[in-house]
């Protein structure tokens, strides 16, 4: 650069630098009020309780986005009548687009600045991952994180302050197992399944479960990159190797394309797919695209309520739901089992809060978290209970199983009765 | 009164900067900030690799992210097998980046333009497949855990003060590197085979041994910044160095000015910060983003850098006519300033 | 071991046809690729998520509005066109003198922007696409191979489109003029061509294949506004595998990527989890042969 570039460009640096500087600093000063009780608890005034989370608001994850909007407008609808024991839920939601190097910083934000009293359903496991050391190393609740991985059961010695929620893909892959060891005990399976850590766990479940069977009988695994555009060469090789139960471990998307190829493939296997995309508007879709035959008889696992299900239209829970909708989440669409998922988790934590009592520490709501015993959630199966204690980690183990069925009136999942355990 | 190049009022401001730099995380940055300011530092860091490759070599690359993969997972692996301390990671992250991005600078001596793209996003699609491929070696799709980086000098950093002066004095030594570097033979090499690759040819300069060394630095920077964000994030996993990373460079070394050494800072902020901005704006931040990088477009087609310029010489026209004598001295003592950069295109 | 050996060869042979079928995909979506890089030489980063929004619309028309499908296809070619025209217009032409790179740099903004517009109005629930009525939603059988009717549909509808393309660039004066304006823009100026005009055109053409592409894809890949994201990187890929400036060798490039990715993923070993890797590095090895592409001409430079 020459003499009066270098200068100019240097000026004008220099001016940005300090305008940007100076705006960071003003419109970040305000970030540090402390919001304390008389007992010093970060995050807690005498009137209101602030949360916070990172979640996928853009990107390719964004789909998830619906998950905190849901839990979001339970808490406003908590607040309208008076909050938790009084005090009001502000809900901080920060967008990490799925990625590790955002939500890193963005929980720092939270727990340093914006001086939550809780990180509250973090979504994705690759950012849970990332942010666990942190979160426990500033002694914060890491509280119902949303993933499926059992990690957060699992090493709950290790990360005292990380709490899981929903059933682990490992544990359904067991339920999974039990019932094919129970009905399709010769089957021959062939497993798709997403290639990453999701992909896997519900693998390691199924394998786990068959035990000493299991290579025995899995005859082909096919894998998929989520930015794959289409999975038909992996279901026409299942096919092809012979299998005639199809194990099914993809986002929903690709369940409908799977779906959809076996059918026009003319292959008629036994199907299993898995509760991350079980919505009936994912079957419905499928069917659409193909014919009911296709899904008839598929299995999965249930153990939230699904709002475009017409089993639960009259449903005391169900009819909360819709309302809450209607009023927190206007232009929202209610069919997208996301919203329910994230006020069930919202539920929980009131409960949890409630539980704890008036005067409450971090320490005191992380005890109550590991000593729960939850039934009665408005959003999840009526038996579905929140157990946690000791060993046992992980608050949510029980799942239905359930069958599409053609023939029901109307058409859709028919749940088993039973409450199945798989801890 | 010039020293190296540069003249008195020149030295006064950079070095104001610097030192603003330097005092702004123990008085001006809450703890967020400070981390994100890292984040910019890191990633000016591989906007001027790129910014050498494409901008000075010009060979458009899309695939930077898969260095950057892989000197991410150099400290990583390094940390997790054999317990190395990521500052002794940071150079072999360079140098193991730099290489496969120098051998990968042979086979690229063919293609051009879109087709080089190509090749180059090619990389940057295959990264997260392989890494989860040889999961003995990286731990697959779990990814690695590292510890936080503490200031090792036990004089009362917190951790993202110490991140951010890691981050910053290393761009600051990498930046003057690349100017000395630039400001040599081997810049005005590259300059020539940007502008013309048959001149420079013509005139002697062997475009193989330029051209692949232009992408062994871009990938070595590359390397570097991988490293650092490994280290800032304390977590790598396959996805950590994805396509939308390697796009993200991209937005960045254009926004910023291509060809300019000033254009990888401000590319750098505009990259790590938008999105912050995005979604305080509107809960669907894509939009932000999308919108705002069109109008920045509009308005600044040559980059932020770019723009400077035109300001510049808007403001030399007008005093030029205020005062003619004045600018008629200036001029005498000055080279003439260059014509608006042109950015190699796509090929 | 007959049977053992017809069952593989069947194998082998409904791969292939799988590849076909997904290759279609593929194809149509880089015939727009091509039609925008033969006007502007750039690459435009928001084909396939143009494409998307005109399904978007397409869908609304179908099953919200209870249009007719044949009326409602139309239509959405219609619309597409004239905002493919518009967009040209308004977002492109104030950059139209601007360096390749910044025209790219634009062409991925409004790739965010449409796609978050897109998941702001329609969210993100997967939702069917209808084919067209009167169709079987099922598939041909042959020798216990089989082919979607869908995909059958697509990759004929996509040859025929090739060919409407064909002609209507080599036979039509307006083509003509397009083709002009394109690779010759002073000289076609001085002829009175309206050169602004033609690229916008090329936008609206590209915008209406691009729509046609959505609208046979979403029955096969379902709706969602990430639709075309997947396809757009292969889409890419097989355009440049063909030769970027052509429109028939890129659709070509879209078949073979198809077949490519398919018998790679599912024959060699080892390459099950790295099949767009391999996929990848053989296109690039192609073109390392041949670098303009299987069917594409080398520019050569006049020093």
């Amino acid at each position: 650069m020459t003499v009066v570039d270098s200068y100019r460009v240097l000026k004008a640096l220099a001016l940005a630098a300090g305008g940007l500087l100076v705006a960071l600093a003003c419109g970040t000063a305000q970030g540090t009020t402390t919001t304390t009780t008389a007992q010093n608890v970060p995050g807690v005034t005498s009137n209101s309780i602030l949360i916070g989370t990172t979640t996928p608001l853009s990107g390719a994850a964004s789909a998830y986005a619906s998950v905190s909007k849901g839990s979001t407008a339970y808490f406003n609808y908590l607040n309208d009548k008076g909050g938790i024991n009084g005090r009001k839920i502000t809900y901080k939601v920060y967008d990490d687009a799925y990625d590790p190097s955002k939500s890193v910083p963005l929980a720092r934000q939270l727990i340093t600045q914006d001086n939550v009293f809780a990180i509250f359903n973090e979504l994705g496991t690759p950012v849970n991952l990332a942010t666990r050391d942190y979160i426990n190393s500033q002694n914060v609740p890491d509280l119902f994180v949303a993933t499926g991985s059992s990690h957060w059961g699992s090493d709950y010695k290790t990360y005292p302050w990380t709490i899981g929620y929903q059933p682990d893909y490992i544990s359904e892959g067991k339920i999974y197992a039990k019932d094919i060891l129970k009905n399709h005990a010769n089957a021959k399976i062939g497993v798709l399944r997403q290639n990453d850590d999701y992909g896997k766990d519900y693998l390691t479940g199924l394998t786990q479960g068959l035990g000493s069977g299991a290579s025995n009988m899995i005859v082909d695994v096919e894998t998929y990159e989520a930015n794959a555009a289409d999975v038909s060469s992996q279901v026409a090789a299942l096919k092809a190797k012979g299998a005639d139960l199809f194990y099914l471990v993809a986002t929903p998307k690709f369940v409908d394309q799977a779906l959809v190829t076996a059918s026009k493939l003319g292959w008629k296997p036994a199907i299993y797919d898995n509760n991350v995309s079980n919505q009936v508007t994912t079957i419905q879709a499928a069917i659409k695209a193909s014919s009911p035959e296709a899904v008839e008889g598929i299995t999965s696992t249930v153990y939230l309520k699904d709002p475009a299900s017409p089993k639960w239209t009259t449903d005391t829970g169900m009819k909360q739901y819709m309302s809450i909708m209607a009023k927190y989440c206007a232009g929202c669409d209610v069919n997208d089992g996301n919203y329910i998922f994230g006020m069930s988790v919202a539920w929980t934590f009131e409960q949890t809060m409630l539980k704890a009592g008036k005067n409450f520490t971090r320490d005191s709501v992380m005890k109550t978290a590991r000593n729960l015993n939850l039934t009665g959630n408005p959003f999840t199966l009526p038996g579905v209970k929140i157990l946690t204690s000791g060993d046992n980690q992980f608050p949510i183990t029980q799942m239905a199983l359930e069958h599409w069925q053609n023939q029901a009136s109307p058409p859709g999942w028919v749940v088993d009765p039973t409450i199945i355990n798989a801890r | 009164m010039r020293f190296l190049g540069l003249s008195g009022r020149t030295w006064v401001i950079a070095i104001v900067l610097i030192l603003f730099a330097l005092l702004a995380p123990l008085y001006l940055l809450d703890r967020f900030n400070t981390i994100e300011f890292a984040y910019v530092w890191t990633f000016a860091i591989a906007l001027i690799g790129l910014n050498i490759l494409t901008g000075y070599s010009g060979q458009i690359s899309l695939g930077n992210g898969a260095f950057m993969a892989i000197g991410g997972y150099v400290t990583a692996i390094l940390y997790w097998k054999l317990k190395i301390p990521y500052v002794l990671t940071i150079l072999p992250a360079g140098l193991l980046a730099g290489l496969v991005g120098y051998l990968f600078g042979f086979p690229a001596l063919k293609l051009s333009g879109l087709y080089l793209a190509l090749a180059t996003f090619a990389l940057a699609l295959s990264a997260s497949p392989v890494i989860k491929n040889f999961g003995d070696l990286t731990n697959g799709h779990e990814g690695i855990v590292l510890p936080q980086a503490k200031d090792p000098f036990g004089i009362g950093l917190t951790n993202e003060q110490w991140l951010y002066y890691l981050t910053f004095v290393l761009g600051l030594l990498l930046f003057l590197f690349a100017r000395a570097m630039l400001a040599g033979g081997t810049g005005r090499a590259f300059r020539a085979i940007r502008d013309s690759e048959t001149a420079a040819a013509a005139s002697g300069i062997s475009l193989t041994f330029y051209k692949t060394l232009a992408f062994g630095i871009g990938a070595f920077y590359a390397g570097i910044a991988g490293s650092l964000v490994a280290t800032v994030t304390a977590y790598v996993n396959p996805d950590s160095f994805d396509l939308p990373l390697s796009l993200g460079l991209l937005v960045g070394v254009v926004v910023g000015g291509l060809g300019t050494l000033a254009g990888p800072i401000m590319g750098a902020a505009f990259v790590v910060w938008l999105p912050n901005y995005a979604q305080k704006v509107l809960d669907k931040p894509d939009i932000v983003y999308g919108v705002t990088l069109i109008l920045a477009m509009f308005l600044l087609p040559q980059g932020i850098t770019g723009g400077v310029y035109r300001l510049a010489a808007v403001y030399r026209r007008r005093r030029a006519v205020a005062h003619p004598e004045e600018e008629a001295a200036l001029a005498v003592g000055q080279q003439a300033p260059p014509v608006a950069e042109r950015e190699a295109g796509g090929g | 071991m007959y049977l053992a050996a017809a069952s593989v060869v069947q194998g082998v042979v409904q791969q292939i046809v799988s590849g076909l079928a997904t290759g279609g995909i593929y194809a149509s979506l880089a015939l727009a690729l091509v039609l925008i890089y033969r006007a502007m030489e750039a690459l435009n980063f928001a084909q396939g998520e143009m494409a998307m929004f005109s399904t978007f619309i397409a869908w609304t028309l179908i099953t919200q509005l209870h249009v007719n499908y044949y009326l409602a296809f139309a239509a959405t070619i219609a619309i597409s066109m004239v905002g493919g025209v518009v967009i040209e217009r308004v977002i492109i032409r104030p950059v139209e003198h601007a360096p390749p790179l910044t025209v790219v740099l634009v062409t991925l903004g409004l790739f965010f922007a449409v796609n978050g517009l897109a998941g702001k109005i329609w969210q993100y629930v997967i939702k069917a696409f209808p084919g067209p009525p009167g169709f079987p939603q099922s598939a041909v059988s042959v020798g216990g191979v089989s082919l979607g009717i869908q995909d059958l549909f697509l990759i004929l509808v996509t040859i025929i489109l090739l060919t409407i393309l064909y002609a209507f660039f080599r036979f039509t004066k307006l083509g003509l003029a397009m083709r002009s304006a394109a690779l010759y823009p002073d000289t076609s100026r001085l002829l009175g061509v309206r050169t602004g005009w033609m690229l916008a055109l090329g936008w609206g053409l590209a915008a209406g294949v691009g729509a046609v592409s959505g609208m046979l894809i979403a029955p096969i890949e379902f709706l969602d506004p990430n639709l075309m994201q997947p396809v757009l990187l292969y889409a890419f890929a097989s355009a440049i595998l063909g030769g970027i400036e052509n429109p028939a060798g890129a659709v070509a490039g879209g078949f073979i990527v198809g077949v490519l990715l398919a018998l790679i993923g599912t024959y060699v070993p080892g390459a099950r989890d790295l099949r767009l890797a391999f996929g990848l590095v053989i296109i690039v090895a192609v073109l390392l042969l041949r670098p303009g592409g299987l069917f594409g001409r080398v520019h050569l430079a006049r020093v």
